[in-house]
Protein backbone atom coordinates (compact mmCIF):
# COMPACT_ATOMS: atom_id res chain seq x y z
CA UNK A 1 0.00 0.00 0.00
CA UNK A 2 2.69 2.52 0.93
CA UNK A 3 4.57 3.77 -2.09
CA UNK A 4 7.75 4.63 -0.26
CA UNK A 5 9.85 2.01 1.45
CA UNK A 6 11.75 1.93 4.68
CA UNK A 7 15.04 1.87 2.74
CA UNK A 8 14.40 5.31 1.27
CA UNK A 9 13.72 6.71 4.73
CA UNK A 10 16.70 4.96 6.29
CA UNK A 11 18.98 6.33 3.55
CA UNK A 12 17.62 9.80 4.09
CA UNK A 13 18.05 9.52 7.86
CA UNK A 14 21.56 8.07 7.58
CA UNK A 15 22.55 10.88 5.24
CA UNK A 16 21.23 13.59 7.54
CA UNK A 17 22.88 11.93 10.54
CA UNK A 18 26.26 11.66 8.86
CA UNK A 19 26.21 15.25 7.62
CA UNK A 20 25.43 16.40 11.14
CA UNK A 21 22.16 18.14 10.25
CA UNK A 22 20.41 16.07 12.88
CA UNK A 23 21.54 14.19 15.97
CA UNK A 24 18.73 11.67 16.26
CA UNK A 25 15.78 10.32 14.33
CA UNK A 26 12.19 9.91 15.38
CA UNK A 27 10.26 7.23 13.57
CA UNK A 28 8.75 3.80 14.03
CA UNK A 29 10.44 0.80 15.58
CA UNK A 30 9.71 -2.76 14.53
CA UNK A 31 7.98 -4.94 17.08
CA UNK A 32 7.74 -8.66 17.48
CA UNK A 33 5.18 -8.94 14.69
CA UNK A 34 4.75 -7.01 11.49
CA UNK A 35 1.82 -5.10 12.90
CA UNK A 36 3.02 -3.99 16.35
CA UNK A 37 5.03 -1.00 15.35
CA UNK A 38 5.83 1.63 17.99
CA UNK A 39 7.02 5.22 17.70
CA UNK A 40 10.62 5.48 18.86
CA UNK A 41 13.70 7.67 18.94
CA UNK A 42 16.82 6.37 17.20
CA UNK A 43 20.23 7.75 18.08
CA UNK A 44 22.40 5.00 16.69
CA UNK A 45 22.95 4.27 13.00
CA UNK A 46 23.07 0.49 13.25
CA UNK A 47 19.98 0.48 15.43
CA UNK A 48 18.31 2.60 12.78
CA UNK A 49 19.31 0.21 9.99
CA UNK A 50 18.11 -2.85 11.85
CA UNK A 51 14.97 -1.69 13.56
CA UNK A 52 13.51 1.30 11.73
CA UNK A 53 10.34 0.43 9.85
CA UNK A 54 7.87 2.17 7.65
CA UNK A 55 4.82 0.46 6.28
CA UNK A 56 1.10 0.00 6.56
CA UNK A 57 1.10 -0.14 10.34
CA UNK A 58 2.75 3.23 11.00
CA UNK A 59 -0.56 4.86 11.79
CA UNK A 60 0.68 6.38 15.04
CA UNK A 61 0.82 10.15 15.04
CA UNK A 62 4.36 10.96 16.17
CA UNK A 63 3.95 14.72 16.66
CA UNK A 64 3.17 14.53 20.36
CA UNK A 65 6.32 12.54 21.12
CA UNK A 66 8.40 15.50 20.00
CA UNK A 67 7.54 17.42 23.17
CA UNK A 68 9.45 14.96 25.30
CA UNK A 69 12.08 14.18 22.68
CA UNK A 70 13.08 17.81 22.13
CA UNK A 71 13.15 18.71 25.81
CA UNK A 72 16.73 17.68 26.47
CA UNK A 73 17.95 17.27 22.92
CA UNK A 74 21.04 19.26 22.06
CA UNK A 75 20.98 18.55 18.36
CA UNK A 76 18.12 18.63 15.91
CA UNK A 77 15.75 15.70 15.71
CA UNK A 78 14.73 14.34 12.36
CA UNK A 79 11.09 13.37 12.24
CA UNK A 80 9.09 11.75 9.47
CA UNK A 81 5.58 13.15 9.30
CA UNK A 82 2.59 11.96 7.35
CA UNK A 83 0.18 14.66 6.12
CA UNK A 84 -2.24 14.26 9.03
CA UNK A 85 0.67 14.38 11.52
CA UNK A 86 1.74 17.76 10.19
CA UNK A 87 -1.56 19.28 11.31
CA UNK A 88 -0.93 18.15 14.87
CA UNK A 89 2.64 19.34 14.53
CA UNK A 90 1.47 22.85 13.64
CA UNK A 91 -1.09 22.83 16.40
CA UNK A 92 1.59 21.95 18.96
CA UNK A 93 3.77 24.77 17.61
CA UNK A 94 0.84 27.17 17.94
CA UNK A 95 0.62 26.19 21.59
CA UNK A 96 4.39 26.59 22.04
CA UNK A 97 4.83 23.02 23.13
CA UNK A 98 8.28 22.66 21.59
CA UNK A 99 10.89 24.59 19.70
CA UNK A 100 10.58 24.42 15.92
CA UNK A 101 14.33 24.99 15.61
CA UNK A 102 15.02 21.67 17.25
CA UNK A 103 13.11 19.64 14.70
CA UNK A 104 13.88 18.77 11.11
CA UNK A 105 10.71 17.63 9.39
CA UNK A 106 10.70 15.33 6.42
CA UNK A 107 7.23 15.02 4.96
CA UNK A 108 6.32 11.61 3.64
CA UNK A 109 3.30 10.68 1.56
CA UNK A 110 0.72 8.31 3.00
CA UNK A 111 -1.57 5.95 1.15
CA UNK A 112 -3.74 5.23 4.17
CA UNK A 113 -2.78 2.99 7.04
CA UNK A 114 -4.02 -0.50 7.83
CA UNK A 115 -5.99 -1.50 10.89
CA UNK A 116 -4.67 -4.70 12.39
CA UNK A 117 -7.99 -5.37 14.11
CA UNK A 118 -9.73 -5.58 10.78
CA UNK A 119 -7.02 -7.88 9.45
CA UNK A 120 -7.33 -10.12 12.49
CA UNK A 121 -11.10 -10.23 12.08
CA UNK A 122 -10.74 -11.45 8.53
CA UNK A 123 -7.63 -13.59 8.74
CA UNK A 124 -8.13 -15.00 12.21
CA UNK A 125 -5.49 -15.80 14.78
CA UNK A 126 -1.94 -16.86 14.10
CA UNK A 127 -0.75 -14.16 11.75
CA UNK A 128 2.82 -14.95 10.69
CA UNK A 129 3.61 -12.31 8.14
CA UNK A 130 1.86 -9.39 6.48
CA UNK A 131 3.23 -8.15 3.20
CA UNK A 132 2.10 -5.12 1.32
CA UNK A 133 0.87 -5.18 -2.27
CA UNK A 134 -0.24 -2.48 -4.66
CA UNK A 135 -3.82 -2.32 -3.39
CA UNK A 136 -3.94 -4.33 -0.21
CA UNK A 137 -2.01 -6.85 1.84
CA UNK A 138 -1.21 -10.54 1.75
CA UNK A 139 -1.44 -12.25 5.11
CA UNK A 140 0.30 -15.53 5.89
CA UNK A 141 -1.45 -17.28 8.75
CA UNK A 142 -0.77 -20.36 10.76
CA UNK A 143 -4.22 -21.87 10.46
CA UNK A 144 -5.91 -20.34 7.44
CA UNK A 145 -3.13 -20.33 4.87
CA UNK A 146 -2.43 -17.26 2.78
CA UNK A 147 -5.14 -14.66 2.51
CA UNK A 148 -5.13 -11.55 0.39
CA UNK A 149 -7.13 -8.57 1.58
CA UNK A 150 -8.24 -5.46 -0.25
CA UNK A 151 -7.18 -2.00 0.87
CA UNK A 152 -10.69 -0.68 1.46
CA UNK A 153 -11.46 -3.57 3.81
CA UNK A 154 -8.50 -3.02 6.09
CA UNK A 155 -8.07 0.77 6.17
CA UNK A 156 -8.09 2.46 9.54
CA UNK A 157 -11.48 4.04 10.19
CA UNK A 158 -9.95 7.52 10.16
CA UNK A 159 -8.15 6.95 6.85
CA UNK A 160 -11.45 6.16 5.13
CA UNK A 161 -12.33 9.82 5.15
CA UNK A 162 -8.86 11.27 4.98
CA UNK A 163 -9.04 15.06 5.17
CA UNK A 164 -5.80 15.94 3.48
CA UNK A 165 -2.79 14.57 1.63
CA UNK A 166 -1.14 17.96 1.86
CA UNK A 167 1.77 18.56 4.25
CA UNK A 168 1.21 21.79 6.14
CA UNK A 169 4.68 21.80 7.70
CA UNK A 170 7.98 20.40 6.43
CA UNK A 171 11.62 21.19 5.79
CA UNK A 172 11.94 18.66 3.06
CA UNK A 173 9.55 16.43 1.18
CA UNK A 174 9.94 12.90 -0.10
CA UNK A 175 7.71 12.41 -3.09
CA UNK A 176 5.14 14.94 -4.20
CA UNK A 177 2.84 16.95 -2.01
CA UNK A 178 -0.86 16.15 -2.17
CA UNK A 179 -3.91 18.33 -1.81
CA UNK A 180 -6.62 18.89 0.76
CA UNK A 181 -9.31 16.35 0.02
CA UNK A 182 -13.07 16.57 -0.14
CA UNK A 183 -14.50 14.24 2.44
CA UNK A 184 -17.69 13.21 4.11
CA UNK A 185 -16.34 12.89 7.61
CA UNK A 186 -19.39 14.54 9.19
CA UNK A 187 -21.85 12.02 7.78
CA UNK A 188 -21.73 9.82 10.86
CA UNK A 189 -22.28 12.82 13.14
CA UNK A 190 -25.21 13.98 11.03
CA UNK A 191 -26.73 10.50 11.18
CA UNK A 192 -26.55 10.58 14.96
CA UNK A 193 -28.03 14.08 15.09
CA UNK A 194 -30.97 12.87 13.05
CA UNK A 195 -31.86 10.30 15.73
CA UNK A 196 -34.25 11.03 18.57
CA UNK A 197 -32.73 12.01 21.94
CA UNK A 198 -33.66 8.58 23.34
CA UNK A 199 -31.88 6.78 20.53
CA UNK A 200 -28.85 8.99 20.91
CA UNK A 201 -28.79 8.46 24.64
CA UNK A 202 -28.98 4.69 24.21
CA UNK A 203 -26.29 4.77 21.56
CA UNK A 204 -23.87 6.66 23.78
CA UNK A 205 -24.82 4.75 26.89
CA UNK A 206 -23.96 1.57 25.03
CA UNK A 207 -20.69 2.96 23.68
CA UNK A 208 -19.39 4.84 26.69
CA UNK A 209 -20.33 2.27 29.31
CA UNK A 210 -17.75 -0.01 27.73
CA UNK A 211 -15.03 2.45 28.68
CA UNK A 212 -12.49 0.96 31.08
CA UNK A 213 -10.84 4.30 31.79
CA UNK A 214 -7.44 3.22 30.59
CA UNK A 215 -6.82 6.84 29.52
CA UNK A 216 -5.24 5.71 26.25
CA UNK A 217 -7.32 8.25 24.29
CA UNK A 218 -6.01 11.03 26.49
CA UNK A 219 -2.42 9.86 26.47
CA UNK A 220 -2.20 9.52 22.71
CA UNK A 221 -4.04 12.72 21.82
CA UNK A 222 -1.65 15.30 20.37
CA UNK A 223 -3.89 18.08 21.67
CA UNK A 224 -3.96 16.72 25.26
CA UNK A 225 -0.61 17.93 26.47
CA UNK A 226 -1.28 19.29 29.96
CA UNK A 227 1.37 18.12 32.38
CA UNK A 228 -1.18 17.86 35.14
CA UNK A 229 -4.55 16.50 34.16
CA UNK A 230 -7.78 17.05 36.03
CA UNK A 231 -8.53 13.36 35.62
CA UNK A 232 -5.40 12.29 37.45
CA UNK A 233 -6.86 13.68 40.64
CA UNK A 234 -7.46 10.72 42.96
CA UNK A 235 -10.19 12.76 44.69
CA UNK A 236 -12.22 12.96 41.50
CA UNK A 237 -13.79 9.54 41.95
CA UNK A 238 -12.26 8.09 38.82
CA UNK A 239 -11.02 4.91 40.45
CA UNK A 240 -14.29 3.73 41.87
CA UNK A 241 -16.13 3.38 38.64
CA UNK A 242 -19.80 2.77 39.25
CA UNK A 243 -20.87 -0.66 38.17
CA UNK A 244 -24.37 0.24 37.16
CA UNK A 245 -24.27 3.49 35.30
CA UNK A 246 -21.52 5.18 33.45
CA UNK A 247 -21.73 8.77 34.44
CA UNK A 248 -18.03 8.99 35.22
CA UNK A 249 -17.23 7.78 31.72
CA UNK A 250 -19.69 10.18 30.14
CA UNK A 251 -18.24 13.05 32.06
CA UNK A 252 -14.69 12.01 31.24
CA UNK A 253 -15.44 11.80 27.54
CA UNK A 254 -17.38 15.05 27.38
CA UNK A 255 -14.62 16.91 29.20
CA UNK A 256 -11.87 15.19 27.23
CA UNK A 257 -13.50 16.15 23.95
CA UNK A 258 -14.35 19.63 25.22
CA UNK A 259 -10.81 20.27 26.34
CA UNK A 260 -9.54 19.75 22.80
CA UNK A 261 -12.50 21.48 21.10
CA UNK A 262 -11.15 23.95 18.59
CA UNK A 263 -7.68 22.47 18.90
CA UNK A 264 -8.47 18.97 17.71
CA UNK A 265 -7.10 18.40 14.21
CA UNK A 266 -9.29 15.32 13.77
CA UNK A 267 -6.34 12.96 13.49
CA UNK A 268 -8.46 10.12 14.84
CA UNK A 269 -5.84 8.71 17.19
CA UNK A 270 -8.36 8.44 20.05
CA UNK A 271 -10.49 5.93 18.20
CA UNK A 272 -7.48 4.06 16.86
CA UNK A 273 -6.03 3.33 20.27
CA UNK A 274 -9.28 2.63 22.14
CA UNK A 275 -9.10 -0.99 23.32
CA UNK A 276 -12.87 -1.04 23.65
CA UNK A 277 -13.51 0.19 20.09
CA UNK A 278 -15.49 3.24 21.21
CA UNK A 279 -15.93 5.68 18.30
CA UNK A 280 -14.47 8.59 20.25
CA UNK A 281 -13.79 10.64 17.13
CA UNK A 282 -17.56 11.15 16.85
CA UNK A 283 -17.42 13.38 19.94
CA UNK A 284 -14.56 15.45 18.58
CA UNK A 285 -16.14 15.69 15.15
CA UNK A 286 -19.37 16.96 16.67
CA UNK A 287 -17.42 19.87 18.14
CA UNK A 288 -15.66 20.50 14.84
CA UNK A 289 -18.96 20.36 12.98
CA UNK A 290 -20.57 22.80 15.43
CA UNK A 291 -17.61 25.16 15.28
CA UNK A 292 -17.70 25.15 11.49
CA UNK A 293 -21.42 25.79 11.51
CA UNK A 294 -21.55 28.45 14.23
CA UNK A 295 -18.25 30.29 13.86
CA UNK A 296 -17.11 29.60 10.32
CA UNK A 297 -14.86 26.93 8.87
CA UNK A 298 -11.82 26.27 10.97
CA UNK A 299 -9.18 23.60 10.62
CA UNK A 300 -6.87 23.38 13.62
CA UNK A 301 -3.23 23.10 12.68
CA UNK A 302 -3.63 24.38 9.16
CA UNK A 303 -1.37 27.31 9.96
CA UNK A 304 0.82 28.10 12.93
CA UNK A 305 -0.53 30.84 15.18
CA UNK A 306 -4.16 30.77 14.11
CA UNK A 307 -6.58 31.71 16.85
CA UNK A 308 -8.71 28.82 18.04
CA UNK A 309 -12.49 29.46 17.98
CA UNK A 310 -12.92 29.03 21.72
CA UNK A 311 -10.41 31.76 22.55
CA UNK A 312 -12.03 34.12 20.12
CA UNK A 313 -15.44 35.74 19.78
CA UNK A 314 -17.55 38.06 17.73
CA UNK A 315 -20.33 40.25 19.01
CA UNK A 316 -22.89 38.45 16.86
CA UNK A 317 -22.24 34.90 18.05
CA UNK A 318 -25.13 32.48 18.26
CA UNK A 319 -26.90 32.21 21.63
CA UNK A 320 -26.45 28.79 23.28
CA UNK A 321 -30.20 28.35 23.73
CA UNK A 322 -30.67 28.90 19.99
CA UNK A 323 -27.74 26.66 19.14
CA UNK A 324 -29.40 23.59 20.65
CA UNK A 325 -32.82 24.39 19.24
CA UNK A 326 -31.57 24.68 15.69
CA UNK A 327 -32.59 21.17 14.82
CA UNK A 328 -36.20 21.80 15.83
CA UNK A 329 -37.05 24.10 12.98
CA UNK B 1 -51.07 14.48 54.89
CA UNK B 2 -47.85 14.06 53.01
CA UNK B 3 -47.86 14.96 49.35
CA UNK B 4 -45.14 13.43 47.20
CA UNK B 5 -44.49 16.40 45.03
CA UNK B 6 -41.39 16.63 42.87
CA UNK B 7 -39.10 19.33 44.21
CA UNK B 8 -36.45 20.00 41.60
CA UNK B 9 -32.90 20.95 42.49
CA UNK B 10 -31.78 23.81 40.34
CA UNK B 11 -28.32 25.30 40.36
CA UNK B 12 -27.96 28.88 39.14
CA UNK B 13 -24.48 30.19 38.45
CA UNK B 14 -24.79 33.94 38.79
CA UNK B 15 -22.25 36.54 37.83
CA UNK B 16 -21.26 38.69 40.80
CA UNK B 17 -21.60 41.93 38.86
CA UNK B 18 -25.01 41.57 37.31
CA UNK B 19 -27.23 38.55 37.87
CA UNK B 20 -26.31 38.17 41.52
CA UNK B 21 -27.25 41.79 42.05
CA UNK B 22 -30.31 41.13 39.88
CA UNK B 23 -31.35 38.38 42.29
CA UNK B 24 -30.81 40.82 45.13
CA UNK B 25 -33.02 43.36 43.42
CA UNK B 26 -35.70 40.74 42.85
CA UNK B 27 -35.57 40.16 46.60
CA UNK B 28 -35.80 43.80 47.59
CA UNK B 29 -38.67 44.29 45.15
CA UNK B 30 -40.44 41.38 46.89
CA UNK B 31 -40.70 39.42 43.68
CA UNK B 32 -40.92 35.74 44.36
CA UNK B 33 -39.07 32.96 42.66
CA UNK B 34 -38.91 29.29 43.68
CA UNK B 35 -36.74 28.30 46.60
CA UNK B 36 -35.60 25.31 44.52
CA UNK B 37 -33.13 27.59 42.80
CA UNK B 38 -29.79 27.51 44.57
CA UNK B 39 -27.55 30.37 43.58
CA UNK B 40 -23.80 29.97 43.30
CA UNK B 41 -22.02 33.26 42.94
CA UNK B 42 -19.18 33.36 40.42
CA UNK B 43 -16.92 36.33 39.62
CA UNK B 44 -17.95 36.19 35.97
CA UNK B 45 -20.08 33.83 33.90
CA UNK B 46 -16.81 32.95 32.17
CA UNK B 47 -15.64 31.35 35.42
CA UNK B 48 -18.11 28.53 34.84
CA UNK B 49 -16.09 25.60 33.68
CA UNK B 50 -18.11 23.00 31.70
CA UNK B 51 -17.05 20.58 34.39
CA UNK B 52 -18.99 22.61 37.01
CA UNK B 53 -22.16 21.99 35.07
CA UNK B 54 -21.53 18.29 34.65
CA UNK B 55 -20.56 17.97 38.31
CA UNK B 56 -23.79 19.71 39.31
CA UNK B 57 -25.80 17.20 37.27
CA UNK B 58 -23.74 14.36 38.65
CA UNK B 59 -24.41 15.37 42.24
CA UNK B 60 -28.14 15.48 41.67
CA UNK B 61 -29.09 18.80 40.08
CA UNK B 62 -32.13 18.58 37.83
CA UNK B 63 -31.38 21.77 35.98
CA UNK B 64 -28.50 24.20 35.61
CA UNK B 65 -28.85 27.81 34.58
CA UNK B 66 -26.02 30.24 34.02
CA UNK B 67 -26.69 33.94 34.30
CA UNK B 68 -24.30 36.59 33.11
CA UNK B 69 -24.11 40.19 32.03
CA UNK B 70 -25.60 41.12 28.69
CA UNK B 71 -23.10 40.82 25.83
CA UNK B 72 -21.06 44.00 25.80
CA UNK B 73 -21.60 44.70 29.49
CA UNK B 74 -19.06 42.30 31.01
CA UNK B 75 -17.23 43.73 33.98
CA UNK B 76 -14.07 42.21 32.52
CA UNK B 77 -14.93 43.44 29.01
CA UNK B 78 -15.20 40.11 27.18
CA UNK B 79 -15.81 37.25 29.62
CA UNK B 80 -19.38 36.62 28.64
CA UNK B 81 -18.54 36.40 24.93
CA UNK B 82 -16.32 33.44 25.71
CA UNK B 83 -19.03 31.94 27.90
CA UNK B 84 -21.44 32.23 25.01
CA UNK B 85 -19.20 30.23 22.67
CA UNK B 86 -18.32 27.66 25.28
CA UNK B 87 -21.88 27.04 26.36
CA UNK B 88 -23.17 26.86 22.80
CA UNK B 89 -20.76 23.98 22.21
CA UNK B 90 -21.42 22.32 25.56
CA UNK B 91 -25.22 22.48 25.29
CA UNK B 92 -25.05 21.20 21.77
CA UNK B 93 -22.81 18.32 22.90
CA UNK B 94 -25.13 17.37 25.76
CA UNK B 95 -28.02 17.36 23.32
CA UNK B 96 -25.92 15.14 21.03
CA UNK B 97 -25.48 12.70 23.91
CA UNK B 98 -29.22 12.53 24.32
CA UNK B 99 -29.57 14.67 27.44
CA UNK B 100 -32.76 16.74 27.52
CA UNK B 101 -31.66 20.08 26.14
CA UNK B 102 -34.01 22.13 28.30
CA UNK B 103 -32.15 21.15 31.45
CA UNK B 104 -29.44 23.70 30.80
CA UNK B 105 -29.82 27.30 29.91
CA UNK B 106 -27.89 30.51 29.60
CA UNK B 107 -29.59 33.84 30.30
CA UNK B 108 -28.34 37.40 30.31
CA UNK B 109 -29.66 39.25 33.36
CA UNK B 110 -28.36 42.66 34.38
CA UNK B 111 -28.27 44.13 37.89
CA UNK B 112 -31.31 46.27 37.02
CA UNK B 113 -33.41 43.36 35.85
CA UNK B 114 -34.78 41.97 39.10
CA UNK B 115 -38.10 41.25 37.41
CA UNK B 116 -36.43 39.40 34.58
CA UNK B 117 -34.47 37.33 37.09
CA UNK B 118 -37.65 36.30 38.88
CA UNK B 119 -39.58 35.46 35.70
CA UNK B 120 -36.62 33.55 34.23
CA UNK B 121 -36.30 31.45 37.36
CA UNK B 122 -40.04 30.82 37.53
CA UNK B 123 -40.15 29.73 33.91
CA UNK B 124 -37.04 27.58 34.22
CA UNK B 125 -38.31 25.85 37.35
CA UNK B 126 -41.61 25.08 35.68
CA UNK B 127 -39.77 23.64 32.73
CA UNK B 128 -37.64 21.43 34.98
CA UNK B 129 -40.71 20.26 36.91
CA UNK B 130 -42.34 19.27 33.63
CA UNK B 131 -39.18 17.40 32.60
CA UNK B 132 -39.03 15.59 35.91
CA UNK B 133 -36.07 14.13 37.66
CA UNK B 134 -32.66 14.11 36.02
CA UNK B 135 -32.03 10.46 35.27
CA UNK B 136 -29.60 10.64 32.41
CA UNK B 137 -26.77 12.51 34.04
CA UNK B 138 -27.08 11.43 37.61
CA UNK B 139 -24.45 9.37 39.35
CA UNK B 140 -25.82 6.72 41.66
CA UNK B 141 -22.77 6.98 43.88
CA UNK B 142 -23.88 10.48 44.78
CA UNK B 143 -27.36 9.39 45.86
CA UNK B 144 -28.07 9.14 49.52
Amino acid sequence: MQKITREILIDKAAFLLSTGVVGSVFGWRAGEFDYDVTPALFTDKTDLKNNFVFGDFCGANVSKYLIKATKNAEEKILVFLKPCDTYSFNQLLTEHRFNREKVYVVGIPCEGMADVRKIKEKAGEGILKISSTEDGVIVDTLYNGTISLKKEDILLERCKNCKSKKHVAYDELIGEDGTVLENDRFDEVAALEAMSPEERFNFWQNELSRCIRCNACRDVCPACTCEKCVFDNPESGVENKAAYNSFEEKMFHIIRAFHVAGRCTDCGECSRVCPQHIPLHLLNRKFIKDINQFYGEYQAGEEVGSRAPLVNYTKEDIEPNDAVNKGDK
Amino acid sequence: MQVNEFKPKIVAFCCNWCSYAGADLAGSNRLSYPADVKIIRVPCSCRVNPMFILRAFQRGADGVIICGCHPGDCHYTSGNYYTRRRMALLFSMLDYLGIEKDRMRLEWVSAAEGAKFATTMNEFTEKIISLGENKRLEDLRCKK
